[in-house]
This record gives C-alpha cells, sequence and structure tokens, in this order.
C-alpha cells in the first residue's frame, strides 16, 4: 500500500510542478513586448549569458574538432578515403556535436548561474520586493534572460561547429596532411544548408529553450535557503543534459531518420 | 485604511491565522506584535496581495485585495511601500538606482527630476552621501534606511515594516525608531509595522495587536498592553521566561527519557 501512495503522491508532485513550470513559461512568452521595449535589459542579459560563454564555447570546439580529425584519419585511411575527412568533421559537427556539446556547456555554465542567480534573488526577497513595488520580476528579471539565451545559444552552436570544422583543419591538413583542397570541396559539396545547418540551428533553438525554462524555473520554484538553492542549481545542469540527450534523439530521427 | 475581516490561512496542515479581525486606522502606527512564527510576516504578504487567504478578506482602501486583477492589484501596490527584513535591494544596482528603480518604471519623469527626488528622498533617511555605493558595501542598518527611502519613492499612503529592528546595534536601532515616527508624523503615512522588539515598537505605536496561535491575544495602546491583567500579555510585554507559555517545548518526562530509552 505504502509503495502505491508513494508512487501516486510523486506523480501528482511532479504533474503539480510541470502546470506551475507551464504557467511560469506563458508568462514569460508575454514578457516579450516588454523585452522588446526596454531593449537594455536584453542586451546586459546577451553580454552574461552570452558574450561571456564565447571562449568556453570557442575553445571546446577548437578541441572537439582537433580530435574529430585526428580521429577520422586513423579511421578514413584504412579505406584510403581520407579525402572525406572534411565531410566527416563537419557533418559530425553541425547535425550533432555543435548543437549538443554546445548546450551541455552552455547548461553547465550560463544555466547553473541562472538559477543560483534566481534561487538568491529570491531568498533574498528581492523578487518579492520588486512585486510590492508593483514591477513584475517575470517581465524585468525572467523575460530578457530567457529571451537573451534564445538568441545566444543558437549563435554560440555555430561558433562551436565553426572552430571545430578549423579544428579537424589544423589536425588533418596541418598535422596529418591530408590534401587542404579535398578536405573543403568536398565538405562544400557534401553539406547542405538546410538539411544540416539550418536542422543543427533547429536543433539548438530548441535545446535553447529546454535549457532556459528549466534553469529560470529551478531558480524560480527552489526553497529560499542554501541548501534549496544548491539543489536547484544541480537539478537545473544534470535535468538539462538529460533533456538535451533525449531530445536530441527524438530530434536526430525525425530529421535524419528517413534519408 | 485597512481591514481584515474573519481571515484564516494555513500551510500544510499548519494553521497559521484562525479566524482574525483587526482593522488598521489611516494615519496612525499599528504594530502587530508576537512571538517567532506566529506569521507576522505572512500577515504582511497577505495583505500585500502576494499569497491568499484560505477564508476571509482583507480590504486596503475599500478594495477587496484578493479579487483585485493583476493590473488594478499592481496599481493599488504603488500606494503601499514595504521594507522587508532584509531591505530587498537589488544587488546589482547602486543605492541611488535602487531608489530611482520604481520612479523610473512607473513615470515617465525626466531624469533630472528624478534625481532631485532620489536625492530628497536619501537625505530623508540621511544616506545621501551613500548614494553611490552598492548594496554590498553598506551596513545592515544602512541598507535597511535605503530601502526605507525607496519604499518612500513614489510616495506612498501606506507602508508596511517587516521586522524593522531585527538584528540592529543601538545606534541604528534608535535611527530607525526616530524615523518611522518622523516619517509617520510629518507625512501622515499609515504605518504597520510587523515586530516581536516590544520595547522600540511599543514606543511609537498608536495602537499594537498581539497575535499568538493564530488568534488575537490582545489589543490596545501600548500602556493598555502594558497594564493588561492577562498573564499571556504579561509575559509577552515583560520578556518573561517562563509563564503561560512554558520553558521547556512539550517533552515526556526528563527522567524517563533519560533512564529509558
Amino acid at each position: 500500500m505504502n509503495v502505491f501512495q508513494v508512487i501516486g503522491h510523486n506523480t501528482l508532485a511532479s504533474l503539480a510542478k510541470l502546470g506551475r513550470a507551464s504557467l511560469f513559461l506563458i508568462a514569460i512568452l508575454k514578457g516579450l513586448g516588454y523585452v522588446v521595449m526596454h531593449p537594455r535589459l536584453l542586451i546586459k542579459q546577451l553580454y552574461s549569458i552570452g558574450v561571456l560563454s564565447f571562449w568556453l564555447i570557442v575553445i571546446s570546439g577548437l578541441f572537439v574538432g582537433l580530435v574529430l580529425g585526428l580521429q577520422g584519419v586513423y579511421t578514413l585511411s584504412r579505406f584510403g578515403a581520407e579525402a572525406s575527412l572534411g565531410v566527416m568533421v563537419a557533418a559530425a559537427l553541425v547535425r550533432e556535436l555543435g548543437p549538443v556539446v554546445s548546450a551541455l556547456l552552455f547548461a553547465g555554465r550560463a544555466g547553473s548561474a541562472l538559477t543560483a542567480e534566481i534561487g538568491l534573488m529570491k531568498s533574498t526577497e528581492q523578487l518579492s520586493g520588486m512585486e510590492m513595488m508593483a514591477i513584475d520580476p517575470l517581465k524585468y528579471i525572467f523575460a530578457p534572460r530567457f529571451f537573451a539565451g534564445f538568441i545566444s545559444l543558437p549563435l554560440l552552436a555555430i561558433l562551436f561547429s565553426s572552430f571545430g570544422i578549423l579544428g579537424g583543419y589544423i589536425a588533418g591538413v596541418e598535422l596529418l596532411h591530408v590534401d587542404a583542397g579535398s578536405y573543403w570541396s568536398q565538405m562544400q559539396s557534401a553539406i547542405h544548408f538546410y538539411s544540416d545547418i539550418m536542422n543543427g540551428v533547429i536543433k539548438s533553438i530548441i535545446f535553447a529553450w529546454m535549457i532556459l525554462w528549466i534553469a529560470l524555473f529551478e531558480g524560480y520554484d527552489a526553497p529560499p535557503t542554501s541548501e534549496g538553492v544548491s539543489r536547484a542549481t544541480t537539478r537545473t545542469v544534470v535535468n538539462s543534459a538529460f533533456t538535451i540527450l533525449f531530445f536530441d534523439f527524438l530530434l536526430t530521427a525525425l530529421m535524419f531518420g528517413a534519408s | 485604511m485597512i481591514s481584515i475581516h474573519n481571515l484564516s490561512f494555513s500551510r500544510g496542515h499548519n494553521k497559521i491565522f484562525d479566524n482574525i479581525s483587526l482593522s488598521i486606522r489611516p494615519n496612525k502606527i499599528t504594530a502587530i506584535m508576537g512571538p517567532s512564527g506566529t506569521g507576522k510576516t505572512t500577515l504582511l504578504k497577505l495583505i500585500g496581495g502576494q499569497i491568499k487567504p484560505d477564508k476571509g478578506n482583507i480590504l486596503v482602501n475599500k478594495q477587496d485585495i484578493h479579487a483585485l486583477s493583476r493590473t488594478d492589484l499592481y496599481n493599488l501596490r504603488k500606494k503601499m511601500g514595504m521594507l522587508f527584513q532584509s531591505g530587498a535591494l537589488l544587488t546589482d544596482m547602486s543605492v541611488y538606482d535602487n531608489i530611482a528603480f520604481p520612479i523610473r518604471e512607473h513615470t515617465e519623469l525626466p531624469e533630472s527630476i528624478i534625481r532631485t527626488i532620489v536625492l530628497m528622498k536619501l537625505n530623508a533617511v540621511g544616506l545621501r552621501g551613500a548614494k553611490n555605493l552598492m548594496p554590498n558595501e553598506l551596513s545592515g542598518g544602512m541598507a535597511r534606511r535605503v530601502a526605507m527611502a525607496r519604499a518612500l519613492a513614489l510616495d506612498p499612503e501606506m507602508i508596511l515594516y517587516d521586522e524593522p529592528f531585527t538584528g540592529q546595534d543601538p545606534i541604528s536601532l534608535g535611527i530607525l525608531v526616530k524615523l518611522i515616527k518622523t516619517l509617520n508624523e510629518t507625512l501622515k503615512i499609515t504605518s504597520i509595522i510587523v515586530s516581536h522588539d516590544v520595547e522600540e515598537t511599543a514606543s511609537i505605536a498608536d495602537y499594537i495587536y498581539v497575535l499568538s496561535g493564530g488568534k488575537i491575544m490582545g489589543q490596545g495602546s501600548p500602556d493598555a498592553l502594558y497594564n493588561s491583567d492577562n498573564a499571556w500579555i504579561q509575559q509577552f510585554m515583560q520578556g518573561k521566561s517562563d509563564g503561560p507559555v512554558p520553558f521547556h517545548y512539550p517533552a515526556p518526562n526528563f527522567e524517563t527519557e533519560l533512564w529509558h530509552n
């Protein structure tokens, strides 16, 4: 009997949380007008969420590309297909690694910071204080952060892929002497704008949506204690990672499964 | 100004208010007192419309605050200032910008007039010289005074003070007591103080409600409460360690618990 009680209780609690999170998301989306009217709020968040993630994304992208280049040459050379290295590196990056790894890094860097920041704002009564000043924190605090992340992540994913391709070039062409012409020309002819690049961008838009929704809501819903904020921050990173990988599978199946 | 009718509120199984009614008169200082954990802050949140009661209603300026639309509620809140225990200053803005913040959000005033208003409010709390400091550079007492200046920014009709005296050194305490009294006298602001600091609160309040266990245990002017013949009120007002509220949290017999575990 007790087991059923626990299952029932947990199910109801999860459903209630999902309901609260959905209402929260709707309220944030309604804040779009406010954000458009107050571009300074958006620019400030674009800087702290997007620009400050720049070096993390660029350096990680470069190293992932270097590794792809080394491993790619090793495998492809067994079939005498080193000339296809460019296609392999670029396809792996723009379709999968770019959106997924940049989203995971983004959840770790920007998502956790957002949850902690908002959890602390809640525990120091800054959110209540704003409400009592008749200023809606959902519009003033949450909406700019949401839309800033929404704009930043796809751009960061594109940067990640670009620097990854550069890394592949350095490892394959400069270090292992694959022909530079075939690296670029095969990539150019095999990678398509819509089916490869745009699908990757769509993925990162969806990941951005998920990460920001989780990060902002966990901060908003966190118990206002040090333990509560710390647990919420952990949940943001863990749940974002799961959600990203699950949706990546789903989206890959939808986008590339039939071809 | 504010009247509360048959208010009940509970958190889980914990009944915080059990059918209480009270009224707060305009232009006076009304204190809500009681031991920690009696839901004094919850009462302020109910008055501010941040949480909804289970039963009963709260009329502010003859409007039922929990029946208002979001827009009307926000319009009413512009007439209310609230001083939070922590100050609740926005940590990413300077003192000056914290006070300018509600004015910038709610009015179309030019920056030169906003500057004049901010300096006037800061001067009123004696912190004009601290306008360029960040909230993390302020002491607890200064933060509370800045928060007070911010609560006054929109010239409210009433101010809700949440534990304004808790954790203050004697000098800050004296300043805060004086400020609350002066603001009430000069600006005729209806003031509600939630506190358990008997001496300071009683020195400036016009009327006091003492809450405990979800009920109103006593009410009246400070003198009437000091002279009350109710033993509970006496224990609270005099701060005695034992009385109707026992020193010990309910527990089984000490000897039994020590020897037979």
